[in-house]
Formats: C-alpha cells, sequence, structure tokens
C-alpha cells in the first residue's frame, strides 16, 4: 500500500543537488528590474518629507514609487486593511516600507534605498507590553474574556491558590529562505506572479486589488518554500504586490527578494506574552480552577493577531481538565513589526501558560510533577467524557497510555532518581528531567477557511498529474497527498506528478497553515481520483459485464475477474471510449461549530496528541545549558508516510526548544529591533539539539474520518520543546529551596538569575 | 597612535548597531576611481578552468555564482556567514575546506578550486555518498539549507572529519532539527569520496604567488611599500568581517588589498621558546597547532566561528582590529603573546595587551600592519572559557583566558584576560595581584574575587546585562579553581 509508506520526500534528489528551484532561483528576461524597500527610521512619527532625488539619480535606478504613485490599493494586510504596502502620512514601525525603488540588480536598488532624506517628526513609541497597557492600545475595545464558571468562587474555596506571572518571548520565523516574490507582465494587463508564499489565493487577491484587476486576471504560482512555519502566511504581500506594481508600471518583469536583516526588521514574529495565573488546587493536587491573563503584543497591525491570541485561550487547558476557567485576553497594539501566525499560532503560548503554572503548582505542594500533570489529565476511553473550558467534548483523549508508554520507554523513574543523585554529588553542574504533555487542536478556528480543492489529470500513457491548493514548504506535503493519489489508482508514486500550486488550477484555496495541509488536500485530491476512478470502474463494469465489486487497482495493474491489465492500458482503453480523465476535488471538515466570540462550540475536528521528556544540564556558575536527551511519542494517527512524521516531529521539538531556552528577540527603547541578524538571533544548532534523542510515533489511528485515518502533524509536536524548559527549570529547583520562576527564553542570563533566586 | 580606520568589530562578528555606525561614518564616502583596482583572475570552478579579465576583485563569489554563471544551487540565506546555506568547497596549497561564499569575493579565487554544490555529483550523475545518505535518511525537508549541508559533509567526507557537530557548527537548519542530518552523516562516512572531487579541487597555481597587480602582493615587502604608499587601502585578509561591509553595508571598498598571497604571512615557526604564526595563518590552523601545545586554547577555539569561518579568517584579522569581543587575543594574552609590526621596513615587537589602547584605538600607525604574532613556549596552565548565546556559531558575551602556574601549593604567576568585559580585551591586573604568591586555595580565589570590580566595570548590551558580566566573570575564576580541582564544570562534558 502506498500510503502508509515512508518514502523520501518528492524533492529530495533534487535538495541535494542543489537543483530544486526557489523563486529567486528562477530565471527572469534580461531586462528584471530587482526591487528594495526604503523604510523608516523612526518606531513611530508624521512623515514630514521625503527627499529621493538622490535615490532616483543613483546608479541602475528605473523607478521609484511612493504611497502616492500607487493607483489602486495600497493595502496588503490579510485582514481588516490596516496595513499599507507604503506607509502614507505616518509611520507605526521601525522597518515600515515607505518607498519602493526599481533597480537594475539587487544591489543597485539596496544602495539606492539608503539614500533617501526621510524626515519623520517622531511620535512617542509604544513598545513594550506595559506602555501598552498603559496607554490602553490595543486591538478591539477591551479585553476578550472567556468564563465557564464563577472562578472567583472556586478559588476562593480552594485548598490553596497559586499565583504568578510569566515573560513568554516572541520568536523569529528565520525559514532559510528570506521572503521573495516576482512577477512577469503578460499581454492584456494580465501578471503572473511567483511566490514564496504560504498563501497563494491571498497574493492572488492582493495583487488584483492593487492592480485594479479582476482575480481572474492574475496567476499565482508557488513551486515550493525554502521553510514558512508561518512567517509566509501573509508576510509575502509585500514583495508580491511591489512586483506586481512595479511590473505594471514599467512592463518589465520584477523581482524583489529581503535581504536576510531587511526580512528579520519588516516581517512580523511570533506574539511574545506576559501570562499572568492564578490556579485553585485540592489538598491531592487537582485542580479546581484556573484564572489566565494573556497580554498579547500584537505590533502596529492587525494581521493575525485575533485568531492567534483566541488560539492561544482555546489552549490553556492544555490536557488537563480544569473544571472552572477565567482567560482574559488583551491584544495590545504597539509600534513593532506586527506579529504574524508562527507554528501553533498561539497554541504553544496558551499551552506554556498551564504547563509553567503547574510547575508552580507541583513546587508549591512539593508533588511530582508528573503525578501532578497524570491527575489532572481528561478523562480517557471509558470514563465519562469531560468538556474543555470552552464547552467541546473530549472524545479521543489517548495521553494516558501514551505518557505511560513514554515513562516506560524513556526509563523514566530510574533516570529521575539518577539525576537525583547527580545532584547531590555535583556542585557546579546540576541537572534536570521533565516531561510535557500536548494536546492541540486541528482545524482553522475560522470555519470556513476547511476547506480544499484538487484538479487531477490522467493522461493517456497512464500517467498521473496532481495539483491542489496547498503549498509544500519542506513538510512534505506534495509527497504525502501523491501517496494517496498513488494508493487510490493502485500506482507507483513515481507515476504521479507533483506540480506547483497554481491560483489557475485550483481557486480560492485556504492558506497551507493550522497544520491543515495533508488533512484538507489529502482528502480534496482523494475525491478528484475517486472520480476519475469511479468513471474507469462503469467503464470497466460496462464493457467486461462485471460488478465492480470484481475489479481491483493495484501494483500498477487492474484487475477485471481473472484479466489483468496494465494501469496504463485501462486509461487508454478509456479515452478511446470517449472518458472524461480529468476531474475536480472538493472537501470540507465536517462536524465544525465555533461562536467566537462567545468562545463556546466545537471549534476543532480532532485533537493530535503528542508527549515528550527531556532531560538538560545546567552549568550554575554562568547559567549556561545543555539538552542532554529527549524522548519522544506523537500522535500522527495512521500516519500518511512515517518518515515525513517523524522529520516533523523531531523539527518541531528543536524549534519549540529554541523558542524557549536560547532564541531571544530584543528591541531597544525607542523600539528598534536589535537582533536582526543570525549574528545575533541564535536558532539551534546541530550541536543544540538532545545529543540523545528518540521519537517515535503513536500506534494508533484517528478516530474521525480524515484521510485514511491520518493526523494533522504540523504545529503539533512544536510544543513538546515545552518539557526542555521545564528541565531547566527543574535543574535550577536543585540549586536551593525557592521556586525557579523563569521566564522565557531561559537565557545563561536568566537561569543564572533563577539560581541566585531559588538559592536566597 | 591613530584612532582604528577599520571597524572595532572582531573576525565575523557584526553587532548590528556597531555595524549601523560604521555605515554612517562611511556614509558618502567618494569611491577612489576603482577602475585602478581591476583584477585579472583566473580559478577552476566545478572542474572546469574559468578567467575573468578586469573584474571588480570585491564582486562577492556568492554573487558571481548565482547571477554570473547561473549555479544557483549555492543559496542566499543570510550574506553574512551565519547560516552556511553558500557554502562550497574551496581547494588550493593548504588543503581543501568548506567556507561561506557569501564572505569570499572574487580577489579569493585566484589561482584556487572552487566546487559547488553541482560539482559534487560525479560527471555521469551518481550523487555523492553525502548526498545520497541525505535522501536516503530524509536529511531534507524544505531543501533551502540542504546543499549547504551537502557541500560541508563533503569536505569533512574528504578529510575523514567524523566530529560531525564542530563540522556543521556553521551550517543552520530551520526544519529537520538536525538529527536526520547527523544519521547522514554518520551512514555516509564508511563511503569512499567520488575520485571527480579531487580532480576538481586541485589549484590551477598551487604553490602560485603571483603579483596580480596591487591588490594582490606575493611578498610582504611588497605590502609593506604598498600599505606605507596607500594608508587608506583595505587589507583583505579572510574577509569574514570586511565582506560584512560589502553585503551589509553596501560600501566599495577603496583600494582593496588581498593578503592571501603574501607568502610569508603562512608560516609559522616552532622554536624551543616560542612559536610563531604568519599574520595570514588561519584560525583552524591556529587550533591545530594550539591542540598540540594548550588544549584548552584549541577547545575554546572549536568554538570560534563555525567551520567555515575558521577556515578563512586569520589570527591577524581577528587580533588587529581590536574588537573588544574578539576571541584569539585574551588567550593570546594571557599567554604574553607578541604582536610584530611593521611599517615600510622598520619592525617593532610589542605585548598584545599594550596594542589595545582603548574603544576603537590601537597602537598602529597608519600603513603599518601586523607581520606576525608569537606565543612563548610554556608549560600549559591556559584555559579559555567562552560564554555566549550558543555553543558554536556565536560571537563571546565574556571570554576569560586564565593562565595560573602554580609551585607547591602557590600561585608562581597569574595571567588572566578578559573579552567582554570593558571597551578593548584586559588583563584582570587586580585579581592577579589578588592571586600571585598566595596559597592556591579556595580560600584565595574567594578573597580574590572582589578584586574583579577594580578591574572592571561591565556595560549591558544586546548580548548581556553588566550584573551578568560582573559575575560571570568572578565565577569563571571559580570555574578554572573548580576545574583544577577535577570538579565537572563543562556542560559539554557531560555524557548523557
Amino acid at each position: 500500500m502506498t500510503a502508509g509508506r515512508p518514502l523520501p520526500h518528492d524533492s529530495a534528489a533534487l535538495h541535494v543537488s542543489g537543483a530544486a528551484r526557489y523563486v529567486d532561483d528562477i530565471p527572469l528576461p534580461a531586462n528584471a528590474l530587482h526591487l528594495a524597500f526604503g523604510l523608516s527610521p523612526e518606531a513611530h512619527g508624521r512623515l514630514r518629507g521625503l527627499d529621493l532625488d538622490a535615490v532616483r539619480q543613483a546608479a541602475g535606478v528605473i523607478a521609484v514609487f511612493t504611497a502616492e504613485d500607487l493607483r489602486f490599493a495600497n493595502d496588503v494586510s490579510p485582514s481588516v486593511h490596516d496595513e499599507p504596502l507604503l506607509a502614507e502620512a505616518e509611520v507605526f514601525y521601525h522597518g515600515q516600507p515607505i518607498f519602493l525603488v526599481a533597480a537594475t540588480s539587487h544591489r543597485a536598488a539596496r544602495k539606492a534605498a539608503k539614500l533617501a532624506k526621510i524626515d519623520v517628526d517622531p511620535l512617542p513609541a509604544i513598545v513594550t507590553i506595559d506602555q501598552a497597557l498603559s496607554a490602553d492600545s490595543r486591538f478591539e475595545d477591551g479585553p476578550v474574556i472567556w468564563q465557564n464558571g464563577d472562578v472567583d468562587n472556586a478559588l476562593a474555596r480552594a485548598a490553596q491558590v497559586i499565583e504568578g506571572s510569566v515573560e513568554l518571548g516572541g520568536q523569529e520565523h528565520f525559514y532559510l529562505e528570506g521572503q521573495a516574490s516576482a512577477a512577469l507582465p503578460q499581454d492584456d494587463g494580465d501578471m503572473v506572479v511567483h511566490s514564496s508564499t504560504q498563501h497563494p489565493t491571498e497574493i492572488q487577491h492582493k495583487v488584483a486589488e492593487a492592480l485594479g484587476l479582476p482575480m481572474h486576471a492574475v496567476r499565482v504560482e508557488t513551486r515550493r518554500m525554502g521553510g514558512g512555519f508561518g512567517g509566509k502566511e501573509s508576510q509575502g504581500n509585500a514583495l508580491a504586490v511591489a512586483c506586481a506594481v512595479a511590473a505594471q508600471a514599467t512592463g518589465r518583469p520584477c523581482k524583489m527578494r529581503y535581504d536576510r536583516d531587511d526580512d528579520m526588521v519588516i516581517t512580523g514574529k511570533r506574539h511574545d506574552f506576559r501570562i499572568g495565573y492564578r490556579i485553585g488546587v485540592d489538598g491531592t493536587g487537582r485542580l479546581l480552577a484556573a484564572d489566565f491573563t494573556h497580554l498579547v503584543r500584537c505590533g502596529w497591525a492587525q494581521d493575525l493577531s485575533l485568531p492567534v491570541a483566541d488560539r492561544a485561550m482555546l489552549h490553556a487547558d492544555n490536557a488537563y481538565h480544569i473544571p472552572v476557567m477565567r482567560i482574559e485576553s488583551h491584544r495590545l497594539k504597539t509600534n513593532t513589526a506586527s506579529a504574524t501566525a508562527f507554528r501553533g499560532f498561539g497554541g504553544p503560548q496558551g499551552m506554556f501558560g498551564i504547563e509553567r503554572a503547574l510547575d508552580h503548582v507541583a513546587h508549591v505542594l512539593r508533588m511530582d510533577p508528573v503525578d501532578l500533570r497524570r491527575r489532572n489529565f481528561y478523562s480517557g476511553p471509558g470514563a465519562p467524557r469531560q468538556h474543555t473550558h470552552y464547552g467541546m467534548e473530549v472524545e479521543d483523549f489517548d495521553l494516558r497510555p501514551m505518557v505511560s508508554a513514554l515513562l516506560q520507554r524513556s526509563d523514566y523513574a530510574t533516570r529521575r532518581a539518577s539525576v537525583d543523585q547527580w545532584n547531590r554529588e555535583n556542585a557546579v553542574l546540576k541537572k534536570g528531567l521533565a516531561l510535557s504533555p500536548v494536546k492541540f487542536g486541528i482545524s482553522f478556528t475560522l470555519t470556513h477557511l476547511n476547506q480544499a480543492g484538487a484538479l487531477v489529470h490522467v493522461y493517456q500513457d497512464g500517467s498521473v498529474a496532481m495539483n491542489h491548493g496547498g503549498t509544500e514548504m519542506g513538510q512534505g506535503l506534495n509527497q504525502k497527498v501523491a501517496q494517496v493519489a498513488a494508493r487510490i489508482f493502485g500506482i507507483g508514486p513515481d507515476r504521479v506528478r507533483i506540480t506547483a500550486t497554481d491560483t489557475a488550477k485550483v481557486p480560492n484555496t485556504s492558506a497551507t497553515a493550522a497544520s491543515s495541509g495533508s488533512d484538507l488536500n489529502g482528502m480534496a485530491v482523494k475525491a478528484a481520483c475517486e472520480t476519475i476512478k469511479s468513471r474507469l470502474v462503469q467503464h470497466l463494469c460496462k464493457k467486461f459485464s462485471v460488478s465492480d465489486k470484481e475489479i481491483r487497482f493495484e501494483d500498477g495493474k487492474v484487475k477485471v475477474c481473472d484479466q489483468v491489465f496494465s494501469f496504463a492500458d485501462v486509461v487508454q482503453a478509456a479515452y478511446l471510449a470517449r472518458i472524461s480523465l480529468s476531474a475536480t476535488g472538493y472537501y470540507r471538515t465536517p462536524k465544525l461549530s465555533w461562536d467566537r466570540v462567545k468562545g463556546r462550540g466545537r471549534p476543532f475536528f480532532y485533537f493530535a496528541y503528542g508527549v515528550a521528556a527531556t532531560e538538560a544540564v545546567v552549568d550554575t556558575l554562568t547559567g549556561e545549558s545543555r539538552i542532554l536527551r529527549a524522548d519522544i511519542l506523537h500522535d500522527a494517527g495512521a500516519s500518511l508516510n512515517p518518515a515525513l512524521d517523524i522529520g516533523q516531529v523531531e523539527g518541531g521539538y528543536v524549534q519549540g526548544a529554541g523558542w524557549l531556552t536560547m532564541e531571544e528577540l530584543l528591541w531597544d527603547d525607542d523600539g528598534r529591533l536589535l537582533t536582526h541578524a543570525p549574528a545575533t538571533y541564535k536558532i539551534p544548532t546541530a550541536r543544540d539539539a538532545p545529543e540523545v534523542f528518540n521519537v517515535a510515533l503513536w500506534d494508533g489511528e484517528n478516530r474521525e474520518e480524515t484521510i485514511y485515518r491520518s493526523k494533522a502533524v504540523g504545529e503539533p509536536p512544536f510544543m513538546l520543546g515545552i518539557s526542555a524548559f521545564l528541565a531547566l527549570s527543574d535543574a535550577v529547583s536543585a540549586c536551593g529551596p525557592g521556586y525557579a520562576d523563569l521566564d522565557a527564553p531561559a537565557t545563561a542570563e536568566r537561569i543564572l538569575a533563577a539560581i541566585n533566586r531559588v538559592r536566597a | 597612535m591613530i584612532k582604528s580606520r577599520l571597524s572595532c568589530l572582531p573576525e565575523n562578528n557584526n553587532p548590528a548597531p556597531l555595524l549601523r555606525r560604521i555605515e554612517a561614518a562611511h556614509f558618502g564616502t567618494d569611491r577612489v576611481r576603482r577602475r585602478d583596482f581591476l583584477m585579472d583572475i583566473s580559478f577552476r570552478l566545478n572542474g572546469e578552468l574559468v578567467s575573468l579579465t578586469d573584474v571588480d576583485p570585491t564582486r562577492s563569489v556568492l554573487d558571481f555564482l548565482r547571477e554570473d554563471k547561473g549555479l544557483t544551487g549555492t543559496k542566499e540565506g543570510c550574506n553574512e556567514g551565519d547560516c552556511g546555506a553558500c557554502s562550497a568547497l574551496v581547494g588550493d596549497a593548504g588543503g581543501v575546506r568548506a567556507q561561506n561564499t557569501c564572505l569570499m569575493m572574487l580577489g579569493h579565487l585566484d589561482g584556487r578550486a572552487l566546487v559547488t554544490v553541482e560539482g559534487l555529483a560525479a560527471p555521469d550523475g551518481t550523487p555523492h555518498p553525502v548526498q545520497q545518505a541525505l535522501v536516503d535518511h530524509h536529511g531534507s525537508q524544505c531543501g533551502f539549507c540542504t546543499p549547504g549541508f551537502a557541500v560541508t559533509l563533503a569536505a569533512g567526507h574528504l578529510s575523514s572529519d567524523h566530529d560531525i557537530k564542530t563540522l556543521l557548527g556553521g551550517n543552520l537548519c530551520r526544519c529537520t532539527g538536525y538529527a536526520p542530518i547527523l544519521r547522514a552523516a554518520e551512514a555516509a562516512a564508511t563511503e569512499t569520496s567520488p575520485p571527480h572531487l579531487k580532480d576538481a579541487l586541485e589549484a590551477p597555481r598551487p604553490d602560485a604567488s603571483k603579483e596580480a597587480g596591487p591588490a594582490c602582493p606575493g611578498a610582504v615587502d611588497a605590502l609593506a611599500t604598498l600599505y606605507a604608499d596607500h594608508p587608506e587601502a583595505t587589507l583583505i585578509g579572510g574577509a569574514t568581517e570586511v565582506a560584512l561591509d560589502v553585503n551589509k553595508a553596501l560600501k566599495d571598498l577603496p583600494f582593496p588589498i588581498f593578503l592571501g598571497q603574501v607568502r610569508e604571512f603562512d608560516k609559522i615557526e616552532i622554536t624551543e621558546d616560542k612559536i610563531t604564526f604568519g599574520a595570514g595563518a588561519s584560525i583552524e590552523t591556529l587550533r591545530r597547532i594550539m591542540a598540540g601545545h594548550h588544549p584548552g586554547f584549541a577547545e575554546m577555539l572549536t568554538r570560534f566561528g563555525s567551520a567555515q569561518v575558521r577556515a578563512a579568517g586569520t589570527i591577524g584579522g581577528n587580533v588587529a582590529n581590536g574588537s573588544p569581543i574578539a576571541e584569539t587575543p585574551p588567550p593570546l594574552i594571557a599567554l604574553g603573546a607578541e604582536l610584530h609590526l611593521r611599517h615600510r621596513d622598520a619592525r617593532r615587537n610589542l605585548p598584545l595587551e599594550q596594542y589595545y589602547v582603548a574603544y576603537g584605538q590601537q597602537d598602529r600607525r597608519d600603513g603599518e600592519f601586523i607581520e606576525a604574532v608569537s606565543i612563548p613556549r610554556q608549560k600549559d596552565r591556559l584555559r579559555s572559557y567562552k560564554i555566549a548565546r550558543r555553543f558554536d556559531q556565536d560571537i563571546c558575551t565574556v571570554l576569560g583566558a586564565f593562565n595560573i602556574h602554580v609551585n607547591v601549593g602557590k600561585v608562581l604567576s597569574a595571567r588572566i584576560a578578559f573579552g567582554g568585559m570593558a571597551g578593548v580585551v584586559k588583563r584582570a591586573e587586580a585579581v592577579e595581584r589578588a592571586l600571585i604568591g598566595r596559597p592556591w586555595t579556595r580560600e584565595t580565589v574567594a578573597a580574590a574575587l572582589d578584586a574583579f570590580e577594580t578591574d572592571f566595570a561591565p556595560i549591558s548590551d544586546l548580548r548581556a546585562g553588566a550584573d551578568y558580566r560582573r559575575e560571570v566573570a568572578r565565577n569563571l575564576l571559580l570555574r578554572y579553581w573548580h576545574e583544577d580541582q577535577g570538579t565537572p564544570v563543562a556542560v559539554m562534558g557531560v555524557t548523557p
């Protein structure tokens, strides 16, 4: 069976040979222009004057555009039209694009962009969460509050209430391929756009608006991205629109790619949070009530911040049944780059809140943190079902057996004892060990996005070309979906050609986001393939006077009773019999109903689960730390491709651990990002991955009818990295009686400060 | 004594605010007749000889490959030598290694051989063993970093380097978590390297030292005259820093002088009383030689930049520019290293710590340059402790080097130097005084800690706060003491 096999990524051979083409690798006609933005030097201010004479006169410059030169919509926002391509009267963050240069080379454009005289009358900049709170600078009228029961009452009756607050930093995506786009003018005013985007339809929509064209005049193609992680869900709009506008104005192909520093300054990152918590427990450690406050730094424009903050609220319970819950979410508007989607989309921040709070609770109650967590898990199969704080029944809670299995596989109890022994015997280096679970809701919370389309062609020679609305950013979506198509037709995946995502082939697509890629597009491709297959079957039934039960497609052959034909022969015969060999497929996720204002309903089709145990060591003299070992068990349902799924788990864990341990974004008081290059913003290297790294998939299948009962796997493993943070907290706790009270990321500086705190 | 004309950054270190400052300082600088500095360059590219006439020698090799040659397999990930996506194999008399092509200029290529990812597979299309292993072990996801990994792994494969994590310290991957890449490296290790690579990496002029015009002197005497006549010139060694002026500050370098063909610069001389490194010795060469004399220095140098940066960067470049966070000066000062400076025919020697006068100010005249650095031979008591945000490919927050000699329980001598604690790399003289002559005990160490307050008043910056720096500096002396007692002190030394 093709689906379920651990086949390599479809582009692996191209990747390793350098032959895989990304946007900047596409050869363009010799007259192509290269674009660069001129950026705001201030975080907030009124644009008083803009002297671009030197820019216009610089070598190689062909055209310069300001907001006034834009003929149609000056907007690249994915949500509420609050994000101009080029600033108008006011600038709202340091690095905001103000003007656009088109020149004969990338370097010429960048050099010219630096020659502008930009006169900005500075206004007070709101940079921090505290500044935003005191200025009441926010999106929406006030905080969003969800309540399930009377939290004050429940806390008053609790045996103990543990309170705290934790700072949680943002995260730069650091996709290895920076943002890039190219636009090629066509005849009759049409535009073709190549974009490194997770959302070709959004690019098409924004480009059409900016060019004053209907959407059908704009075709967007995305073959692959060099990493996305959410950072190419909306952040590519500006480049694509800039290219299209400049291409329309000059009649020449235009390409734009950000230099890495510009990319990090201009584009949004993961939202940083401050999370306040009050947790009520009974004498046995059972959670009675929880009250969370999420202070969310959203940046200057709304972008996707509201659904991100919603998803944080939706994951404030993680895997625990908390009978009474209140969450207050403040979506704060600041003069910084607009925070955006990033793997987990708020889920990691919400989940971190409860996990960090439980770390605190276990410390106060002197309870084993694993026991505390297991005591509060949702009920598993067989027990009466429980509901989340937003009213969704948890029907598929697999974590109880998964945690038991991981404790055993990772030899957790023995290692707990040896960690404790190490800590008794070693004065300078202290070890920590921790376990954390993940329960992640799968579906877009904006319900209408949960739909997908596909287009499948079978050619006369039996080769298959497949297209769908999903985009490839490294996750192996195309490979998985090709395996689905191959399974249906009973052919080898080499007979299925993967083609670039193209808005002219499949329209009105959703972003490849929310881990939904293979769930949605796999089903849509399956539907298209089944349509064609049923036509072939009908034709064979008629031709051989058999019933459809007597026809099987397998091993590249079609078996009709005792006769065996090649798939290609059957296709050829169908063609001659004038059978249509092309079909579209469509899918929409069932069972969803969600009221985001009330915070009630079933926003998710199902949950994906995982559990990780991490061992780490800290140096009590310097605060330096290292992850020694991680053991993971992750639930991908009946995996469509175990090799690709394990890749998502390994990569997700390291990215999540990086977020919470070493990756730190810093701004100065004037709102300038200081960490805008890999020289200063450090993502994990090979040595930072766990020295011992055991990853396995849970052997189970999705209870819901997903594509071959698999589960989405893009985002959930990211949150397994929380266990690395908790292991560091555990190691710090070995230094003294106090609570570590560690903020994230747990840099050496924060760890050393925490060690001093627990000793005090 | 002059204000350093060059930036105050160490090799490959580009803290952004500093960079912006440099950029502002040079803003509007007129270009001096760039056509005077065009070069004729010949080299081997993926096996084929390439000759270029009248090229700007400061053009980035990465841009040349992608824009001029259409070799788009080599990727631009950061354009500052921090991600490794642009790695290519370089071959010359010094051997074969991976380097970041974004930090290489065309001037560096003259007389050398370059193999890009497109040249790894055999002429018949058979993938290189590391390429095949990356496919078999699912080592690529988005694939953008993959060519760089393939190249770096191929370099390690050629030299049978099995310390894969150190080898890959300069290659960032955001997708895989590295696990499958490490599995691939392990699997490929037993395969033989394809023969075509060796040929393709043969330098066209392995022993060449041609005078390729003013930009490329072949002997130190020629350099001395040239630089004294043109003190406004930019000396280009490994370019791990100066390339950032070109790539990020978008400057045109006035009067570039490439040092790579100055034959005396590669010399290393080991005598009974000292080890002398020509200024052009790479950091990797320094690391290799120090391993036999001061393993603690070599160990710290495995954390200097990355394999690519260590192959390109030079000891002269790292020492010369006077950055307070340059990483070779603290251990060199702790060892009592001396600089050998030259201006035209005048030579002088200077203890390294005296070269650093103040932030951005060194004891170096216009047109004067470092010819060599020498280290007195001695019993090894040196430990160098680098504190950074990340183990590999990072700039130090604090770097403490300790060279404390003990005789029958008493501290005989102590030389301690720190980077990241002041405007220059500086000795902790008060701490040294508090140790010398006293018993080598925990009490002596504890009593000496407060002397750090006399020696240093560190600042806060984006790497850490002043309080952290102050506390860590003290604690590093404690670490030295603990380590001397045999207590485990390094998180990297712990086995899971």
